[in-house]
């Protein structure tokens, strides 16, 4: 029996103390240092301006002068040529100033704003060129000067909204985070039954007390989501008021065309739907188990092997839908088929980390004798395949889109390059290389040590994945690392590891009636 | 495999996996030399009860993927950058690298094509498998659903052929080195 010890409660209320202090601080501070962030951030935005206002000119300059072009070829080149390129370029310069740029800026989310002025500029690539050849240069130079200025406003404001989404989307990224931690494990623990695995049945009661530790984060993530349905921040850009109304300053096509899914009623529904059947399944599965305990193992196991059929099947709907509801709707205008199983590889792999280091904690303490280095060289197994399974997905996701290199997809992965490379390349080779060098050989599996320090990398890699998810679509350039990311990080650590033990505390560690019990102690393999 | 033949060999035949299991640990226990065990599966903990050493196959897969990943590197680099640069989607191919997620597949394919293959064949070659090599088992029941054990005779015959009886030897027979 595993007792709660003061201590450990003291440090689990102190992160959680801690860590909501320095949220708040970081909240405060965050909105009060904003205006300076507005004048910071001056230069900068009017050089993002200028870049946008610059492409989308070439971009409309490169038809006309392509037209202009022909003609000129049947009769005599350079005049004719000179003459009509450059009153196209005008009119162009004109359009695109009036409509598509400055529309663009007065959203207040910046994954597609920039996206849009990657696109622009990544199709005039190469009208720039012959553009300039023609010696047009201070043509463009005049679009800019003056479409700078007018917009400037536009933007500095846009950069605010980003410093004002920070702490919630760094809330936001812990929270999510931390509920793949229980929510891997309650997957797991259902898999468990429906296969009728044997070996687990020592290490059910670590995965039953992880799997309780998805109701806090849900709670946040829930509460979150739902103040951007009142406008309280400006993460999900589907959220916006009017965006689906014709004619409205925020009316946006392409989400408009979204709205039957998302649209905040069915959005409310299915955020209910899953926080209401993952609890379920996690309550159910740890009722019948404790039950056990006093009563006939072979009957609460099938009452389990039920719940767990009936869980896995509503899990393989609502992992995907509900990657797709609080992650990728952040990004509204793109959209992504293995998104889904792409985030639950990325939660179940560091479920695993999680629950190596809970079991390695419990063993340091002389508890669960059963579980012998044959069962944790299995889990460092699963840990191993899945952070391998997780790079399959993500590049199967990202080499689709590289190679299709279709704008309205490829925007996603190039504002991740633009602005996110140091992140977004630590935690592949977190993710990926690191498990690889560090457990792929069966020695180093069966070591804690190696385990341990796998699991960390594992643990800091999927905040980071996370991290690059979200961060992108709510924040845009305006990302760091302060008090409003670590605060979050520590107040749902400190959650996590009193949920944890408390509920391990509640039981006795050891399954003694579940059916498999002498075949999980004499496991080897 | 790999014991000296230097003493005569007890052949002891079982029914059941387990009973092998632990007639193994019995027998290394009080000290005799268990050279070899005949099985239709593999059982699970036999090679550490016996004491067997653990097999390089691993590590040596792992550079065999090495050597794969190397190969469909250079492949193609060779193929589709030096020897005949190619157009495709726009890709570029002037440099290898710029161009590299799209050589994944080839990459990881011949990683594990090479790990598989190579291991199979070290597998082969190590254990004498070659196509006409006859067949090792000295009992076809081993194939089946029977269990022989090799142990090696040092001193009283009677002794090791009593403990097999006890141990649950259904047949014992001696061989001459």
């Amino acid at each position: 029996m595993f007792e709660f010890s003061t201590k450990a409660k003291q440090l689990a209320i102190g992160l959680t103390v801690v860590g909501a202090i320095l949220w708040v601080v970081g909240f405060a501070m965050n909105g009060s240092s904003s205006h300076e962030a507005d004048h910071g951030h001056d230069a900068h935005a009017t050089e993002m301006h200028a870049d946008a206002g610059h492409d989308a000119h070439a971009e409309e300059a490169h038809d006309a002068h392509a037209e202009a072009g022909h003609d000129a070829h049947a009769e005599e080149a350079h005049d004719a040529h000179a003459e009509a390129g450059h009153d196209a370029h005008v009119e162009g310069a004109h359009d695109v100033h009036g409509h598509e740029a400055h529309a663009e800026h007065e959203n207040d989310y910046p994954g597609e704003a920039h996206a849009a002025m990657i696109e622009s500029s990544y199709e005039s690539d190469r009208a720039e060129e012959a553009h300039a050849d023609h010696g047009h240069e201070s043509h463009a130079e005049e679009a800019h000067d003056a479409h700078g200025a007018e917009a400037h406003d536009a933007h500095a404001e846009h950069a605010h909204h980003q410093q004002q989404n920070r702490p919630w989307s760094a809330l936001y990224v812990a929270a999510i985070f931390f509920l793949g931690l229980g929510l891997g494990q309650l997957f797991f623990l259902g898999i468990q039954y429906i296969a009728q695995a044997g070996w687990s049945a020592g290490l059910l009661r670590v995965m039953e007390a992880q799997a309780f530790t998805i109701i806090i984060p849900l709670i946040v993530i829930a509460l979150i989501s739902f103040l951007g349905l009142a406008h309280v921040h400006h993460m999900f850009h589907w959220m916006v008021e009017g965006i689906n109304i014709e004619g409205h300053e925020n009316y946006d096509e392409i989400i408009a065309g979204k709205r039957g899914f998302l649209n905040p009623t069915f959005f409310i529904i299915r955020v209910l739907v899953y926080i209401g059947g993952w609890v379920w399944a996690a309550r159910m599965l740890r009722k019948n188990s404790l039950l056990s305990d006093s009563g006939d193992g072979v009957e609460m196991w099938k009452r389990n092997r039920k719940v767990g059929a009936i869980f896995t099947v509503f899990y393989a709907v609502t992992s995907s839908t509900s990657a797709w509801d609080l992650i990728m709707s952040i990004d509204t205008h793109w959209f992504s088929t293995l998104f889904g199983w792409y985030t639950f590889a990325g939660m179940f792999v560091s479920s695993f980390a999680a629950t190596i280091l809970v079991t390695l904690y419990l063993k340091s303490k002389g508890l669960l004798e059963w579980v012998n280095d044959n069962h944790i060289h299995d889990l460092g197994k699963f840990m191993f395949a899945f952070s391998v399974f997780w790079t399959y997905l993500w590049f199967s996701q990202f080499v689709l889109i590289w190679y299709a290199n279709i704008p309205e997809e490829v925007t996603y992965y190039m504002q991740r390059w633009d602005q996110y490379k140091v992140p977004f390349f630590t935690m592949l080779s977190l993710n990926f290389i690191f498990p690889v060098l560090a457990i792929l050989s069966r020695p180093a599996k069966r070591v804690p040590g190696t385990l341990v320090m796998a699991a960390v990398f594992v643990l800091v890699g999927h905040y980071m994945d996370h991290y690059v998810m979200i961060m992108p679509g709510t924040v845009g350039d305006q990302y760091g690392f302060g008090l409003v990311e670590l605060g979050p990080i520590l107040f749902f650590a400190g959650l996590f590891i009193y949920v944890m033990l408390s509920n391990l505390a509640k039981a006795p560690l050891l399954h003694k009636n579940h059916p498999m019990i002498v075949e999980s102690k004499h496991f080897q393999q | 495999m790999g014991h000296t033949k230097h003493n005569p060999i007890v052949r002891a035949l079982f029914n059941d996996d387990d009973i092998v299991l632990s007639a193994v640990k019995d027998l290394r226990a009080n000290g005799f030399h268990v050279s070899e065990v005949y099985s239709p599966f593999p059982i699970h903990g036999l090679d550490e009860a016996m004491g067997l050493k653990r097999t390089r196959l691993s590590t040596a897969a792992f550079f065999y993927g090495l050597t794969g990943l190397f190969f469909a590197s250079w492949l193609t680099y060779y193929t589709m950058i030096m020897d005949w640069p190619q157009n495709i989607g726009g890709k570029p191919n002037s440099m290898w690298f710029l161009n590299m997620p799209s050589f994944v597949p080839v990459m990881f394919e011949l990683t594990v094509f090479f790990a598989a293959h190579l291991m199979c064949w070290s597998y082969f070659a190590v254990n004498g498998l070659y196509p006409g090599a006859k067949a090792q088992n000295p009992d076809p029941r081993t194939t089946d659903d029977h269990f022989l054990m090799e142990v090696e005779l040092e001193g009283d015959e009677d002794a090791l052929n009593k403990k097999l009886k006890d141990l649950g030897a259904l047949e014992i027979s001696k061989i001459e080195a």
